[in-house]
């Protein structure tokens, strides 16, 4: 077995990375607290979207349900850095561990559950996984709901100023002093939860897209990509199709897990609400405007899904055109209008763009040879 | 006992719902071989249009009933000769992704326009109770019966015995055979997703009043009908009919003498459903299996 040769096309890709990770490291010394919490969800956001992209856009199975691998990782987290006195059998949950030594397990967890999920989703293809995946993520807050004592049921659970929570700041319940939050990490002092968060988890992010890079540039993603294009070609081409599929499940559910753990690290609170079925659709919209089968940019999906939600909820005045006809004179809203803006771009994107950003930035890298080529 | 058939004859009503929207389901993947997940989306919008109708122009409710169905079939149509029809030949999973896009338009505008307030609808029917032999029936419960008894009838009439049913049946069976003697498939595939969107709208309108109007409102009955479409076989119309009347009972009973189940834990149990039919058995209880040529 050989080694894949480092192409020249990847020398490139070295420094470019080192670059961006250098524009990541500094990013918050330009811009505000709020912004850097914002930036921190779009990483999170990142490590979910490459995940189910491995699933999806590079081994060819579709999932509708990532928001319920999340939400494994989240509670994973939320329940063992919490004391609220949830328990399991016997064992009462008090401040287990460290927030930050929950995230791996979280990955882990949802990675197992992902791998087995895997099994029953070899036998279903095409329409009936996306069928299945879809009911899996309905359900899935009516499970959570259902064992109360174990999640929290449907208040959920509350980490805010819990003690195994790094860098919250807070208000001293005897002095009432404010207690600024922040990380010492080395010599290198983070002064907010907020920016503390976005170090956690664009580093976690950096990590993972090396990880999923690696992946996917040898035998293992040669393998995925076959089993994609064509179920048939690939087995009889020596790829164990029951193998690389579990293992694409488990990987893209390790990367969902870490996500979630991340995502209830960052409200410090999760409920049944915090994964609905709306964050695997969502999910699904960033993958695809980023690229199925694409990597870095991922981060224009991640940053799309995120800051729509946000922009939309806050800029939109309420107003329904005059035009539409039958509303008469109804009181307006605009909590839909996100969604809407989603839907549409999913569909446009679809017609027009199917590759996504991924696939426009491939397209323009294409111009100057084609105008060349035309020149010439 | 009374409490048996108290709840074998609610379940037979929430189950009709089901196979209603199954129905709709199945009918376009026999089409087209699609499914279509904004199915219960749409039968949503729908009904609250028809809610305006009545509530804010003052209709009366069976005429907005009407009429929303008859926008409902022209609204269907038109989303497949606008959206679905460009992308006929394109794999699953762009299809798919399609329409999850319309799931959230048609979710997101209903929120947008009419708010995610809770809404009531009133039922087509009188809020009351018949007893026969002892057992008190709701007349809600009954008339929901009979209204899809009705509509599966008047369904079955129409394909079987109508010109434009045999051309819809033709086109789903072999399309470039029924192309070739004249019958207009991609027209014939805009009137089964009217078809569709009409008995969505029917689903939506007996829903309605059993819960209350919000734009969330037909996303559980989505996963029911899914698990009823599965159950019959996603390609028979039978099937649909038998599966959502059956899942519609089985939920019920469960919910009722299973404690652990109870209303909680209904949809993870029709998950379950749609999981192992589909491990089990994938052509469903009454579908033809198909065998795959490589």
């Amino acid at each position: 077995m050989s080694r894949p040769t480092v192409t020249r096309a990847e020398l490139v890709k070295g420094p470019l990375f080192v670059l961006a990770a250098l524009a990541i490291l500094f990013l918050p010394r330009f811009i505000s607290d709020f912004r850097a919490q914002q930036f921190a969800y779009v990483g999170i956001y990142l490590i979910a979207l490459l995940g189910l992209n491995i699933l999806t856009g590079f081994t060819g199975q579709i999932s509708l349900g990532h928001g319920a691998f999340m939400a494994i990782g989240g509670y994973t987290t939320a329940i063992l850095i919490s004391n609220q006195g949830l328990k399991i059998g016997s064992h009462t949950f008090s401040g287990d561990l460290k927030d930050v030594w929950t995230i791996p397990l979280a990955g882990l967890l949802a990675g197992l559950v992902g791998f087995l999920f895997g099994f029953p989703a070899l036998r279903l293809t095409g329409l009936y996984l996306a069928l299945a995946t879809f009911a899996v993520a309905v359900a899935t807050p009516a499970v959570i709901r259902k064992f109360e004592g174990f999640t929290g049921g449907g208040a959920g659970i509350n980490l805010f100023e819990s003690p195994q929570l790094t860098g919250v700041g807070g208000t001293d319940p005897i002095t009432f002093e404010e207690r600024p939050g922040g990380v010492e990490l080395w010599r290198f002092s983070i002064p907010t939860f907020n920016e503390w968060l976005y170090y956690l988890s664009w580093g976690i992010a950096l990590v993972m897209f090396v990880v999923a890079w690696a992946l996917l540039r040898g035998r293992v993603g040669r393998a995925f990509r076959a089993v994609r294009d064509s179920e048939l070609a690939a087995a009889s081409s020596g790829v164990n199709l029951a193998r690389y599929k579990t293992l694409a499940f488990g990987v893209s559910a390790f990367y969902a897990g870490i996500a979630g753990s991340l995502l209830a690290i960052a409200t410090t609170f999760v409920n049944p609400e915090t994964f609905p079925i709306t964050l695997s659709i969502f999910l699904l919209v960033g993958v695809v405007v980023g690229g199925l089968g694409s990597l870095w940019p991922l981060v224009f999906g991640a940053i799309f899904i995120h800051f729509m939600q946000i922009e939309w909820a806050q800029n939109a005045d309420g107003a329904i055109p005059d035009w539409l006809p039958l509303l008469g004179d109804l009181e307006t809203n605009v909590p839909g209008a996100p969604a809407v803006a989603f839907g549409v771009v999913l569909i446009l994107v679809m017609l027009a763009l199917p590759g996504g950003a991924g696939g426009l930035v491939r397209r323009l890298g294409a111009l100057p040879r084609r105008l060349n080529r035309r020149a010439a | 006992m009374t409490q048996f058939f108290q709840q074998v004859v609610a379940g037979l009503a929430s189950g009709g719902i089901y196979a209603a929207l199954a129905l709709a389901l199945v009918l376009i993947h026999r089409a087209t071989g699609v499914i279509n997940f904004a199915q219960g989306e749409m039968a949503m919008f729908t009904t609250y249009i028809s809610w305006t109708l009545t509530a804010n122009h003052g209709w009366d409710k069976w005429l907005a009933a009407g009429a929303t169905l008859v926008i409902a079939f022209i609204g269907g149509a038109a989303i497949q000769r606008t959206i679905i029809r460009p992308i006929e030949r394109a794999p699953i999973l762009t299809i798919v992704i399609v329409t999850i896009g319309l799931v959230l338009i048609f979710n997101g505008l209903a929120a947008w326009i009419w708010t995610a307030e809770v809404r009531f609808y009133p039922s087509l029917f009188p809020n009351d109770t018949v007893t026969v032999g002892g057992v008190a029936i709701s007349m809600i419960d009954l008339g929901t019966i009979a209204v899809v008894l009705v509509l599966v009838v008047l369904l079955w009439a129409f394909f079987q015995f109508t010109t434009v049913g045999l051309a819809l049946r033709a086109s789903a069976l072999n399309p470039d055979a029924s192309r070739l003697v004249g019958i207009r498939v991609g027209w014939m595939l805009a009137i089964g997703w009217g078809l569709a969107a009409m008995l969505g709208a029917v689903a939506g309108i007996l829903t309605a009043p059993t819960t209350t109007l919000d734009p969330t409102m037909m996303q559980a009955i989505l996963i029911y009908a899914f698990a009823a479409a599965v159950l019959g076989g996603i390609d028979s119309p039978f099937g649909a009919v038998a599966g959502g009347l059956m899942l519609g009972v089985g939920l019920n009973l469960i919910g009722t003498y299973i404690d652990f189940v109870g209303a909680d834990l209904r949809l993870p149990v029709a998950l379950l459903v749609i999981l192992v039919v589909l491990l089990v058995r994938p052509a469903g209880l009454f579908g033809k299996p198909v065998t795959r040529r490589v």
